[in-house]
């Protein structure tokens, strides 16, 4: 059961809805009475992309045609812009790709989600596999419209000693979702695993991971936060396994989230399954409204209400863009980010 | 310059000020004193405009311009300055950007030209090293993981660069040790100038052994009960707050 079903099958029943228990807060049968026509093929030009001039080379899929494979190799560092784009008339379309990150490799890749057109449905599936000693940053840019529905999902292995970096920044879709599974099967492995997610209006977005420890001594570190206004709708779903025998697994987990609006509204379930003896697991969960005191005192010292309000809620999701490891996207993160908030706030 | 006349707060709903006034001429640093719960911090609060803090009459005017009419902010950017007792952390905003901002917020509020980086870095550098303050640690995120003379020093540096007009100090001698205590009087002292005026709200004599007021006044039950010249830290410092703590609200 997945949106890919559904849209290759055209049945509705394919898709997950709330009785799912991973998916209750994202129910999408709930939300689709029908399904638009396949997304044709697309001539449009494309402009440039968020990361535009960052990267090395582009890989390109439009209207879920384009590349559909990957593979770095052990030597010089990879950077390799990923644009996932509905153009034209999209309506329905699912894409899958694969991406192979070879022994000791290095590949960051710069993964942005570009839609204008009003309201397509689409699914995006990526596999990695990031070898033994090798090393993955992905970060994800989701800019899509305001009446999309997406889904992306990314199945995650890594080999022994392999280091994945994460960060999801997404402004939300009229329902969204990006789900990461990662599992630690060689020993020694390292996963960041962070987000930001800043809604506004009716948006809404899910972000969900599930970290399955089956090696011994592998770190997972999580950090995401979120900032919603309006009516917006964010979910964070983070679950972590920790497999009998995975020992010395050490395991982090926060979510924060700062919730602008008496109508918006943030759901969160942090999951910690711990079936080894000798492992050191945290989390950590809050969901609130900006911090009174420090807003009385901005304005103490001549800042006024916006400029604070502003300062403190860039300063709670710098946190996560600061994790960023390749600066330039970072720089163009916090960019984008700050002027997101400025249209949130 | 500052001029309260019989104000009346309450907080949260309480009663806490039963009408105070004072006047407090340009050029001179009054102290207000009293014991725990007479309402000193709820007097600083309703100055730089805290909400929850209701003012429920009476009135507080800054060269004859009503304070209370004014946002938080706009009253900063007619120069009144709060030195907190218990200075806010805020993660992730560096103290120089943070100091930066509130400068140029100021700065824009009044019409004036807004101070550019260097400029900024050098006036931060020279009180930072005045206040024994190092650099670096203005590079952090505010308050976040400062000792608290540290955090004190730090609302004094603010006080140097924002320059105010009328300077609060909420129990700034609290929590620093005897050092600490006489930098940052030194910075008060240097703050000193005939065209501000400060009010230094405080329990114990400490600060005022080193910042000599021009008046003082004992803060008792929500009013002033007593005010004086300098002498009067040295009485109430032998005789304790107890013969005005009995005077009914």
């Amino acid at each position: 059961m997945s949106l890919t079903r559904a849209i290759a099958t055209g049945d509705l029943a394919e898709l997950p809805s709330r009785r799912d228990e991973d998916w209750r807060w994202t129910d999408l049968r709930g939300l689709l009475r029908t399904l638009p026509a396949a997304s044709p093929h697309s001539d449009a030009p494309i402009g440039p992309g968020p990361f535009d001039g960052l990267a090395g080379s582009d890989l390109i899929v439009v209207n879920g045609r384009g590349a559909d494979r990957l593979a770095a190799v052990a030597g010089e560092p990879m950077v390799v812009a990923l644009r996932l784009v509905a153009a034209g008339d999209a309506g329905a379309h699912a894409s899958r790709l694969k991406v192979m990150i070879g022994q000791s490799a290095e590949l960051t890749l710069l993964e942005s989600y570009e839609g204008q057109d009003p309201d397509y449905v689409v699914e995006t599936d990526i596999e990695f596999e990031v070898g033994p000693g090798a090393s993955l940053e992905r970060i994800v840019l989701a800019q899509d419209g305001s009446a999309a529905v997406s889904v992306s999902k990314a199945e995650v292995s890594l080999g022994a000693g392999a280091r994945f970096r994460q960060t999801v920044v997404t402004f939300g879709a009229r329902r969204q979702r990006h789900e990461t599974s990662v599992d630690h099967r060689g020993g020694g492995a390292s996963a960041h695993l962070d987000g930001v997610y800043l809604l506004g209006g009716q948006r809404h977005a899910d972000i969900t991971t599930v970290v399955s420890h089956s090696g011994v001594d592998g770190l997972t570190d999580q950090l995401v936060k979120g900032v919603v206004a309006g009516q917006a709708r964010g979910v964070f779903q983070g679950r972590i396994v920790v497999a009998r025998g995975a020992n010395r697994t050490d395991a982090r987990m926060g979510h924060h989230a700062l919730v602008l609006s008496d109508r918006a509204e943030v759901d969160a379930k942090p999951e910690l399954e711990i079936y080894a003896d000798d492992v050191a697991c945290a989390h950590g969960n809050t969901v609130g409204a900006l911090d009174e005191e420090a807003l009385f005192y901005a304005a103490s010292r001549g800042i006024g209400a916006d400029e604070a309000r502003a300062m403190l809620i860039e300063a709670f999701v710098g946190e996560v863009i600061d994790r960023i490891g390749h600066a330039g996207a970072r720089e163009r993160v916090r960019d984008l980010v700050r002027d997101k908030l400025a249209d949130l706030s | 310059m500052l001029s309260i006349k019989n104000l009346r707060v309450s907080a949260d709903g309480e009663p806490i000020l039963h009408g105070v006034t004072l006047e407090i001429p340009a050029g001179e640093a009054h102290a207000v004193m009293g014991p725990n719960g007479a309402g000193k911090s709820t007097l600083s609060y309703a100055l730089a405009g805290k909400p929850g803090y209701e003012v429920t009459g009476g009135s507080a005017t800054l060269d004859g311009e009503d304070l209370l009419a004014l946002d938080p902010s706009e009253r900063a950017s007619r120069g009144v300055f709060l030195s907190f007792q218990y200075p806010t952390e805020i993660p992730g905003v560096s103290a120089l950007t943070f100091i930066r901002a509130a400068a140029n917020a100021q700065r824009r509020a009044r019409a004036e030209a807004e101070m550019n980086a260097p400029d900024f870095l050098r006036l931060a550098r020279r009180q930072a090293e005045a206040l024994k303050i190092d650099f670096d640690m203005l590079k952090r995120s505010l308050n976040v993981g400062f000792s608290g003379g540290e955090k004190k020093r730090l609302e004094i540096l603010q006080m140097a660069i924002l320059s105010p007009r009328l300077a609060i100090l909420d129990e700034t001698d609290s929590g620093l040790d005897i050092d600490a205590l006489r930098i940052v009087a030194d910075g008060v002292n240097a703050m000193r100038s005939g065209d501000r005026a400060m009010l230094i709200i405080t329990h114990y004599q400490r600060l005022l052994d080193h910042v000599r007021p021009d008046k003082v006044h004992v803060l008792a039950g929500g009013r002033i009960v007593a005010s004086g010249g300098p002498d009067l830290v040295h009485e109430l410092e032998r005789e304790g707050y107890d013969r005005y703590a009995r005077i009914p609200a």
